[in-house]
Parts: C-alpha cells; sequence; structure tokens
C-alpha cells in the first residue's frame, strides 16, 4: 500500500507502463484521481490544440480556432509559434490540482503530471529542441519558491535554456487584449547562444499572449523554429 | 527566508549588507532569544495581531524591519518551521513527522534544496527556511461578570457533568466528558464557559469538521452575547480578529501558540483525525501552561474506556438523551453474501422488506452502505421501489442540496456512506446498515449511526437494523455500549 499523492489516501498501485522507453512504473495517484484527469483528444485546432469538442462551431475556422485565426491574420505575428501542444484539458479538477500546486506550493504535486507530460511531449516534438521555461518576475519567484514552469521542463530531461527574464508590469488581466499585445514581457538575457529548434514550456495557455511574445522574442534572437508545450489548455 | 547569524547576531537577509554569508534559518545552530526591553516601545496592533499566533512572515502585513526590531527587544521569537528528526524532519506548525508526508524541492528562497511539509501545506508552505513567528507575550486577558444570557435549564445528568467541567476549568485539569448522541452536549458547556470568562481566561473550543463550527458559533454568540467570540475555519473572515471565545477548525487552531486557558476539544473522534495526530498537536500547542483541557465524545475510543475503567482517566458521563427516553438498542439481521446480490442487481429479500415497509408507512430512512462504490449501485436498485430515493457521500458536489431536500421530506430514503453519519439530525427516522461486518464500521461509527435515531422527544423511539453477513466484534461491542448506557441511566434514575 502507498498514499495517493494527492487525495493521501491510501492504495494498492497499479503497475503502468510510462513512456516511449516502456519503464514499467507504479501510478503515484489512486485510481480515482488518476481518472479525474481529462487529456485533450479528439479534434482539436492545429495550431494551438485546443479541442473543438469545448467550443462552440462559431468559434471554428476549418482547422483552426478563431483566436489563431487572428493571430495568423496579424502580421507581426503570423509565423511567429509553429504550434502548442498542450497535455490536458483546463476544467474545474486542472484548476483545483494547478492551483494546490502552484499557489498552495506543493511542489511534489509535479510527479502526478510526469508520465503524460513525458508521453505526450515526445509525441509531439523530437528530443532534439531546447526547452525555454516561461520565468516568473523575481518577486513572484520568491513568493512561490519554485517556477512551475521550469518544474515541469525538467521532468523532460532535455537541455533546459533560461534565456528569457520578465520585464515587471502591470497585472494581465487588468489589461485589454490590444493593451497586452503591445506590452513587452520578456527580455533576452543572453546573446551568446544560437539554437535551431525551441520549445517554450508554460503551465497553461489561455490567449497564446505569453507564448506568442515570448516566440517573437526568440525568433529576433535568431531561434530558426520556435513551439510551445503546456501542461494545460484553457 | 536566509539569516545572517555570527554567533550572536541573528539577521534576516534582507536586512544585512550584503555579501554576508546566509543560511536558511534551520542551519542556524541556536535562534538567540531576548530579554524583554521595557524601554522599547513596541507596536499595539503588532502585539495584538500576534498574540497567542504563530503565524508565517507571508501572513504578517507589518515591514519587516519593525518585525526585527520586536525580536531584538524581546517582544517577538523567530522559531524554525522545519527541524530534523532521527527518521527525518518534524514540522513545528503541525507535529507532522512521517517522512512520507514531505517533500524537497530546489528552493528559490534559500537557493538550496529544501524540504516542506505537505501535510500543513494548504495553510502555507513550511520549509527549511520559513521562521514561524511567535509572540513573547501573553494575550490580554478580559474579565466578563456573568456573561451567560441562556436561561434553559439543565438535566439531572447534564448538570453533574456541567459541574465536573466547572471544578476542572477551576482547576486546570483534564476531562473528558463522555455524553451520548443527543444527550445536549453544547448546554452542558455553558455553565463552565461562562465559569471560564469570569476568570478572565480564554477559550477555545477546537472540532476536526467545519460543519460542527458552523453549527456551534451562532448558539455560542446567542448564548454568550456580549463575549468578543470567532468562528475559524477554511474561508472565515474571523482570521486576524482576537477573541476570548475561540471556535475553531483543527487546521485554522494550527495557528495559534499558547493562547488559551481552557481548550475543549468536540467530536475528538470524528472522522478522520481520531487517526490522526495533528489535533492532538494542534491542542498542545495552542494552550497555555498550565491549561485545562477538556474532552467531548460519544464514543471514545477502546484505549480511553479502558483507562476510565482503571481509573486512569477522569471522566464524567451522561448516559441519558435531554430528553430522559433510553437510546433505541440495534437488532442483527442476517441477510447473506449481499454484494453478490448488488452485483447482480438486487438486495437480500429481508433489506428489501425493510426498505418496503418504510416507504409503505412513509417514514424516512437512512440506509448505510460501507463504500462509495456501492452507493450509486444500491441507489439505483432502490429507485426501482421509488424513484425519490437518492444516495449522497461526503465528496458529493449536491450533498447540501440532498440533506436540504431529506430534510425537507422530498426524499424518503438516503443511502448514504459513514461520513455523514454526524451532524445531520431528521427527527422521526429509522436506520439501516448494509453490510455492518465491514471494516468501516468500527463500534464508533455503529454507535453514531445508531444515535441519529429518536433524536426528538416527540419521537424518542425507532428501528436501527445491523443487516449483515457475519456478526462482528465491533457490531457486538457497539450494541453493548448502548444497552450499558441505558443500564447506567436506568440505576442513575435519569430515564422516565
Ligand atoms: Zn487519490
Ligand atoms: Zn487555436
Ligand atoms: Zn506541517
Ligand atoms: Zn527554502
Amino acid at each position: 500500500m502507498v498514499m495517493c499523492l494527492l487525495c493521501h489516501q491510501r492504495y494498492e498501485p497499479r503497475l503502468g507502463w510510462s513512456d516511449f522507453l516502456t519503464v514499467k512504473e507504479a501510478d503515484v495517484l489512486c485510481e480515482q484521481c488518476r481518472r479525474s484527469f481529462s487529456l485533450i483528444e479528439g479534434e482539436r485546432c492545429h495550431q494551438c490544440d485546443r479541442p473543438f469538442s469545448l467550443i462552440s462551431d462559431s468559434y471554428r475556422y476549418g482547422e483552426l480556432c478563431t483566436d489563431c485565426l487572428r493571430w495568423q491574420q496579424a502580421d507581426e505575428w503570423r509565423d511567429v509559434l509553429t504550434k502548442n501542444r498542450s497535455v490536458y484539458v483546463y476544467d474545474e479538477w486542472m484548476k483545483d490540482v494547478v492551483t494546490r500546486w502552484k499557489f498552495r506550493g506543493d511542489y511534489a504535486l509535479v510527479e502526478a503530471f510526469r508520465v503524460d507530460v513525458r508521453r505526450e511531449f515526445f509525441r509531439h516534438f523530437s528530443a532534439d529542441v531546447v526547452l525555454v521555461p516561461i520565468p516568473l518576475s523575481k518577486k513572484r519567484l520568491y513568493d512561490r519558491g519554485f517556477n512551475q514552469a521550469k518544474a515541469l521542463a525538467e521532468i523532460l530531461s532535455l537541455p533546459i535554456a533560461d534565456v528569457l527574464e520578465r520585464v515587471d508590469s502591470e497585472k494581465q488581466s487588468k489589461k485589454t487584449r490590444m493593451e497586452r499585445l503591445r506590452t513587452v514581457q520578456f527580455r533576452l538575457c543572453t546573446r551568446e547562444w544560437r539554437y535551431d529548434q525551441c520549445v517554450l514550456i508554460d503551465d497553461l495557455y489561455t490567449t497564446g499572449s505569453t507564448v506568442y511574445h515570448a516566440a517573437r522574442l526568440l525568433k529576433q534572437g535568431g531561434v530558426r523554429d520556435v513551439s510551445s508545450f503546456t501542461l494545460a489548455r484553457a | 527566508m536566509r539569516f545572517m547569524y555570527d554567533g550572536t547576531n541573528l539577521v534576516p537577509e534582507p536586512l544585512t549588507a550584503g555579501g554576508e554569508k546566509v543560511v536558511p534559518i534551520s542551519r542556524v545552530a541556536t535562534i538567540p532569544i531576548y530579554e524583554l526591553n521595557p524601554h522599547f516601545s513596541p507596536s499595539s496592533e503588532l502585539l495584538s495581531f500576534l498574540a497567542g499566533r504563530q503565524l508565517l512572515l507571508d501572513e504578517l502585513s507589518f515591514s519587516l524591519d519593525q518585525l526585527h526590531a520586536h525580536y531584538e527587544n524581546g517582544y517577538v521569537s523567530y522559531q524554525k518551521g522545519v527541524v530534523p528528526t532521527e527518521q527525518g524532519h518534524r514540522c513545528m506548525r503541525c507535529g507532522n513527522d512521517a517522512p512520507h508526508f514531505f517533500a524537497s524541492f530546489f528552493c528559490a528562497r534559500c537557493e538550496t534544496v529544501c524540504t516542506y511539509c505537505r501535510k500543513c501545506v494548504t495553510m502555507g508552505r513550511v520549509s527549511e527556511c520559513t521562521p514561524l513567528v511567535v509572540s513573547n507575550v501573553p494575550p490580554e486577558r478580559v474579565v466578563y461578570p456573568h456573561p451567560l444570557a441562556w436561561t434553559g435549564t439543565l438535566s439531572k445528568a447534564q448538570q453533574r457533568a456541567a459541574d465536573a467541567v466547572v471544578q476542572a476549568i477551576e482547576r486546570r485539569a483534564e476531562l473528558l466528558v463522555w455524553a451520548v448522541c443527543g444527550a445536549g452536549k453544547t448546554e452542558v458547556l455553558f455553565p463552565s464557559i461562562q465559569r471560564a470568562l469570569e476568570l478572565g481566561d480564554r477559550v477555545c473550543l477546537a472540532t476536526p469538521r467545519t460543519d460542527v463550527v458552523l453549527e456551534l458559533a451562532p448558539r455560542l454568540k446567542q448564548a454568550f452575547p456580549s463575549v468578543s467570540t470567532i468562528a475559524l475555519y477554511g474561508g472565515s473572515e474571523d482570521r486576524k480578529k482576537e477573541a476570548s471565545l475561540v471556535i475553531t477548525t483543527t487546521h485554522q487552531l494550527l495557528r495559534f501558540y499558547r493562547a488559551f486557558d481552557v481548550m475543549i476539544i468536540d467530536e475528538v473522534d470524528a472522522f478522520p483525525y481520531s487517526v490522526e495526530p495533528m489535533l492532538a498537536y494542534a491542542a498542545e500547542k495552542a494552550r497555555t501552561k498550565p491549561s485545562a483541557l477538556i474532552y467531548l465524545t460519544a464514543t471514545p475510543n477502546e484505549n480511553w474506556q479502558r483507562e476510565m475503567k482503571q481509573g486512569k482517566r477522569s471522566a464524567v458521563t451522561i448516559p441519558a438523551r435531554y430528553h430522559g427516553y433510553p437510546l433505541p438498542v440495534p437488532t442483527f439481521a442476517w441477510c447473506g453474501n449481499w454484494r453478490k446480490k448488488v452485483n447482480r442487481g438486487t438486495l437480500p429479500t429481508n433489506v428489501l422488506a425493510w426498505v418496503e415497509k418504510r416507504l409503505q408507512e412513509k417514514k424516512q430512512a437512512f440506509l448505510f452502505v460501507p463504500h462509495v462504490e456501492l452507493l450509486e449501485k444500491v441507489a439505483a436498485i432502490l429507485q426501482r421501489f421509488d424513484r425519490r430515493i437518492v444516495g449522497v457521500h461526503a465528496e458529493d458536489k449536491a450533498r447540501k442540496e440532498k440533506v436540504q431536500s431529506f430534510r425537507d421530506g422530498n426524499i424518503p430514503l438516503l443511502v448514504t456512506t459513514t461520513i455523514l453519519e454526524r451532524g445531520v439530525t431528521v427527527p422521526n427516522i429509522d436506520v439501516a446498515v448494509l453490510g455492518a461486518e465491514d471494516d468501516v464500521f468500527t463500534e464508533g461509527a455503529l454507535v453514531q449511526i445508531a444515535g441519529r435515531v429518536g433524536r426528538s422527544a416527540q419521537y424518542p423511539g425507532g428501528d436501527v437494523r445491523f443487516f449483515h453477513f457475519g456478526k462482528t466484534k465491533a457490531m457486538v461491542k457497539a450494541k453493548r455500549h448502548i444497552c450499558d448506557m441505558n443500564d447506567e441511566a436506568r440505576k442513575r434514575g435519569l430515564l422516565w
């Protein structure tokens, strides 16, 4: 018997197939908690991974969702981000789990994501990319004690480049979409690198604004191809 | 937080000049303690905020400069949040020392691998670099002359218990109050809380369950209208207030330190903390020395029952209900391999007959099942007899609505798990347990289940049926427990 990482109940662990290496590993969650996660499944936006089953048809434009269409229609944003891929649907359950992990600060919960994150990542990306975690501001990093994006990146055992830095600004949520688009969110903190392909890592893809800004900066810094990978798609 | 420590002075990193060696607070060998400086004028706001509490820096709204000045002048202390033990670590806020409830990460606050407590992390993370801040000045004592506005009268048994509690409070002693379900134990506390408040004591009533806090707080506020009273639970508004009477959940109690002269622990055996040492640790930490410690329970564990018999634990019993009718005694009914029947989509004949009789007579009932997985299956089977029958469990999102609907009489029978055994009082009901032999049905759980029946003076009787596939010790003990209480009540002349 072991203790479930999330609900703290004792349970009999089942052996599962962990990732492409087909290493057998016991789950850190009880069956009930594991079943509560919803992986992104079915038809989805080719660009941002948003499941079409969760949005109305009016938000769909062929293979794309209307959000992505807007990014593609703006000259300065077109082709900045190759694609986004996410692991889980951001539902009530995921919201609770992410709150406990990142706001309550229970770092250990990252283990609950390990198997799914690795499997989904390597389904969409090759192993010769460099990971760029979305950074936190200094103050927020101190408050939380850890950067959740970095914690996710570390699961993947690929090279990590901490090349971005947050430019402190007012709260994003208070701004309009146009204001958010114009605000500078990041700066490059080094120029002494040369990467061909980068994958930005974050916990959440909501409007895409964060990863698009980071991607544009990387592209301006000379990276050929930038994609993003997040734990959940809101 | 990291600190600079040179053997005499302890300085938080943000207040250092920079360039000195700083370490997480857990690595400071001994944290210096300063004598109270009578020439320092402390902030009364800070002192009253911290009085009787143990808080994280994140929970304080004072500047580090101001706080540290109070430390250097002996008004507050820093304590280590996590300390090493032989098997690993101990969290000094919640007492947890189980290795599987600790985890480590590379911490941005102390820039090293830092271990934190997972058990109380929902209250804000306590890790090796976390100082706990406590005040060295005891909280203010407020004397209330005759604060009790309640004018009811106590039964003979209630009065005897109340006298014993008053005495325990005056002597700063420990006392167990063993009161049957429906004894009216809240009223028993009124004279003793009054006595404590007259003495200027600070009183805490702690319970594992938020429902109990929400139920008790208005009753106590009504009984003691002039007394400053706060109710603490997750999300409550009263968190920052100071009060003479505090009603709190276990978790919120963790934020107190040497605060209470009288500690009353209600439902001490309530699921799931009966198996958890956290409440005991929190209560111990929150008491002043010396202080009175009162336990209230309807179902003391075997250990306590033994200690009482051996005279090692001072206790007082209330064996009769306030209305003076005996407790309904459970009857056992063998029902064969009921799990097999459930899997085939039916129930044992005697169980079905029991349910049908209740439906015919329009008498409301609870049917307890051992596990959540069974709940939906059993409810679905019974819905063939009456579509209004539903199942409800502790995590059920519609729990409140379903329980209310049952109270309103719109649900004839509620299928439920043991988690609901307490707190739900409905007059004139019967209860049955399906699979009473299951391990989840301990003596205490079964006594609590039986205790749902006959609570009101208008309907003091009712049927308690344990359907089983093999009698267990717990079932026999539960029945004996109830019969013993009735016998004692009869002997003491407490029954009609
Ligand atoms: Zn679980
Ligand atoms: Zn899209
Ligand atoms: Zn703890
Ligand atoms: Zn730390």
